[in-house]
């Protein structure tokens, strides 16, 4: 009989298994790291192909060019403001709505479900959105951007499965208490699920911020871009280095690793928060597959 | 009064104030969900950019006919299954295998650290990872340094149509193979351990455990995620896409979503590019609700 951990054929499995690991965590990471290098390397090195994983001649000249862009923070305090609106609208809607679908008594709680639901397996499409929105008069404004996806079915789902994993105990006595819909719902059902509330300002939050197509598609001035839209121009070579001040050297420079220096300074807040969050997110899947 | 309406009124008086909460909510799902699917109209009729949502007058089937007897479109149909079919093919069974490989990790500090690695592509926008994607197949980025280590010339990956495929799938798997064990690696930690000490005294090895215990208990998750991903099978990566390809890799990588937006929002041709998005949706609620029957019948397992 094999005396399973022990027997020669795990343990060499188990080596194996450090190695692929290990190499998953290197290729994952790997991008991140040469990003930076790159990103404080001088022009000749990079344009050389030598610049790996260490930067070679270190300079921050292109950090300071991106820096001084007036653009660029406008653009960055847009996603900020664009992230902020459309995160509080649709956490109010999503709210609403899972809540009143979490109670089992309403009449024409199925039919309520399925309206939410059907938009899952069947959406409108590109094209008719677009008709809309543009017809609506909604183009270079906030609510192009978060009135389209104010509510996303997943998250309301997450959410109705926790409303409903509440005792009702607690509801029944504040009614007869006195305190209406509206009231219970403030003051006794949200303090009790700040966790899942601060779960979905979380999914929706990251959602915007890294949202890039409904500004692309419904912003026409460079000043209303988020910066999600900046870096996106750049990469396609829509905008090069624009820099009074610059002189032909540092421009130069800039070409080599602007896009480098771009990605880091957008992906930044993001790995910032990361740590913090993250096991949010995984409760919040968790919570929505028991549900699925 | 019918008895209907009785009970209707009642339920009116007595949850009145839930109702309300709902309304802004119904708005929303009216708005900018149902009145786009009505808005499909469009695709059999002509419209006028500016002119009414719905359009002006009936032409038939006239812009369903434009895209099946044109040869483009042919292109991008094949182009969306293969991308599709491919990402499937890849991005469906990585995640299981990286699940089981990390279940084996006893030490519990090491597998959270591994995991949290695995999970930050995941959280960044499509736009960084086509960034990334362009440092690293760049003629100076790493890949190209590896072949001219080797005696290579070096190869201008984004702009060879052969090499798109390879890059998209490849980008795929590193932003969701991690994030995707998360369901798996749940579902694993709800085997029964009894049933692992059952299977050693009948002298199962190590692979026939993973054979007999282990696949079977995450078989539910896996067939779940199955169905989702067969429904989303046509909506291969739109916006990645868009942002890495370019009429020199247009033969492979131009799918029907592409082609309608240049169609419908750059060139204005909203009718034609409707009729092309709403065979697209129609493939896709087809191939969910077939494949959540077939789940249904041979497994067991559906989604609704």
């Amino acid at each position: 009989m094999v005396t399973v951990g022990t027997s020669r054929g795990y343990r060499v499995f188990q080596a194996v298994n450090a190695v692929v690991l290990t190499g998953v965590v290197a290729v994952t990471l790997y991008p991140f790291f040469n990003i930076l290098a790159r990103s404080f390397s001088e022009e000749t090195y990079i344009r050389a192909g030598e610049v790996n994983l260490i930067p070679r001649g270190f300079n921050l000249t292109t950090y300071e060019i991106v820096a001084s862009d007036p653009m660029f923070w406008r653009n960055y305090g847009n996603t900020v403001y664009y992230t902020v609106v459309a995160t509080l609208v649709a956490i109010v809607l999503t709210t609403c709505y899972a809540y009143v679908l979490s109670k089992k008594h309403l009449k024409g709680r199925t039919a309520l479900i399925w309206i939410a639901v059907f938009t899952m397996i069947f959406s409108g499409g590109l094209i008719p959105n677009y008709v809309l929105v543009t017809s609506l008069g909604l183009r270079n404004s906030v609510w192009a951007i978060a009135l389209p996806n104010a509510i996303s079915v997943f998250n309301l789902l997450v959410m109705k499965a926790f409303f409903e994993s509440l005792p009702n105990d607690l509801e029944e006595a504040a009614a007869i208490d006195g305190l209406n819909t509206y009231g219970i719902l403030w003051r006794i059902t949200l303090p009790l699920s700040k966790a899942v509330v601060a779960t979905m300002v979380l999914f929706y939050a990251v959602s915007f911020w890294n949202s890039w197509f409904a500004a692309f598609l419904y912003m026409n001035e460079s000043e209303l871009f988020p910066v999600t839209v900046y870096l996106r121009n750049l990469i396609a070579g829509a905008t090069g280095v624009e820099n009074a001040g610059a002189v032909a050297g540092e421009l130069t420079q800039a070409a080599a690793n602007i896009q480098s220096v771009t990605i880091v300074l957008t992906v930044l807040p993001i790995l910032a928060v990361y740590p913090f969050v993250q096991r949010y997110f995984v409760s919040g899947v968790m919570l929505g597959a028991v549900k699925g | 009064m019918k008895p209907q309406d009785r009970t209707w009124r009642r339920a009116l008086r007595r949850d009145w104030q839930l109702y309300t909460l709902a309304i802004l909510p119904l708005l929303f799902f009216l708005i900018f969900r149902y009145a786009p699917m009505l808005g499909n109209v469009i695709a059999f009729r002509k419209f006028q950019p500016g002119g009414n949502l719905f359009g002006e007058e009936w032409v038939g089937l006239r812009y369903v006919n434009m895209f099946l007897s044109d040869p483009t479109f042919w292109t991008v149909f094949t182009n969306t299954l293969v991308l599709g079919g491919l990402t499937l093919l890849f991005c469906f069974p990585l995640p299981i295998v990286l699940a089981l490989l990390l279940n084996e990790i006893r030490t519990r500090r090491l597998k959270r650290f591994l995991q949290s690695v695995s999970y930050l592509p995941h959280f960044l926008s499509v736009v960084i990872v086509a960034a990334l994607v362009m440092q690293m197949t760049a003629v100076d980025g790493p890949i190209n340094q590896v072949l001219k280590s080797l005696g290579e010339e070096p190869v201008t990956f984004l702009q060879q149509p052969e090499w798109f495929r390879t890059i998209y799938v490849s980008s795929e798997v590193w932003q969701t193979v991690g994030w995707g064990t998360i369901l798996y690696l749940a579902a694993l930690t709800t085997i029964d351990e009894q049933l692992y000490e059952a299977a050693r005294m009948d002298g199962a090895g190590r692979w026939r455990q993973i054979w007999h215990v282990t696949l079977p208990g995450i078989r539910p998750t896996a067939v779940t995620l199955m169905i989702l991903n067969l429904g989303t099978f046509l909506a291969v990566g739109f916006e990645k896409i868009l942002l890495l390809y370019n009429p020199l890799t247009y033969p492979t990588a131009d799918v029907i979503s592409t082609y309608l937006f240049r169609m419908g929002v750059l060139s204005s041709n909203f009718s034609y590019a409707a009729a092309i998005g709403l065979f697209e949706a129609l493939i896709g609620l087809v191939l969910v609700v077939s494949a959540n029957v077939i789940s249904r019948r041979t497994v067991g397992t559906s989604l609704w």
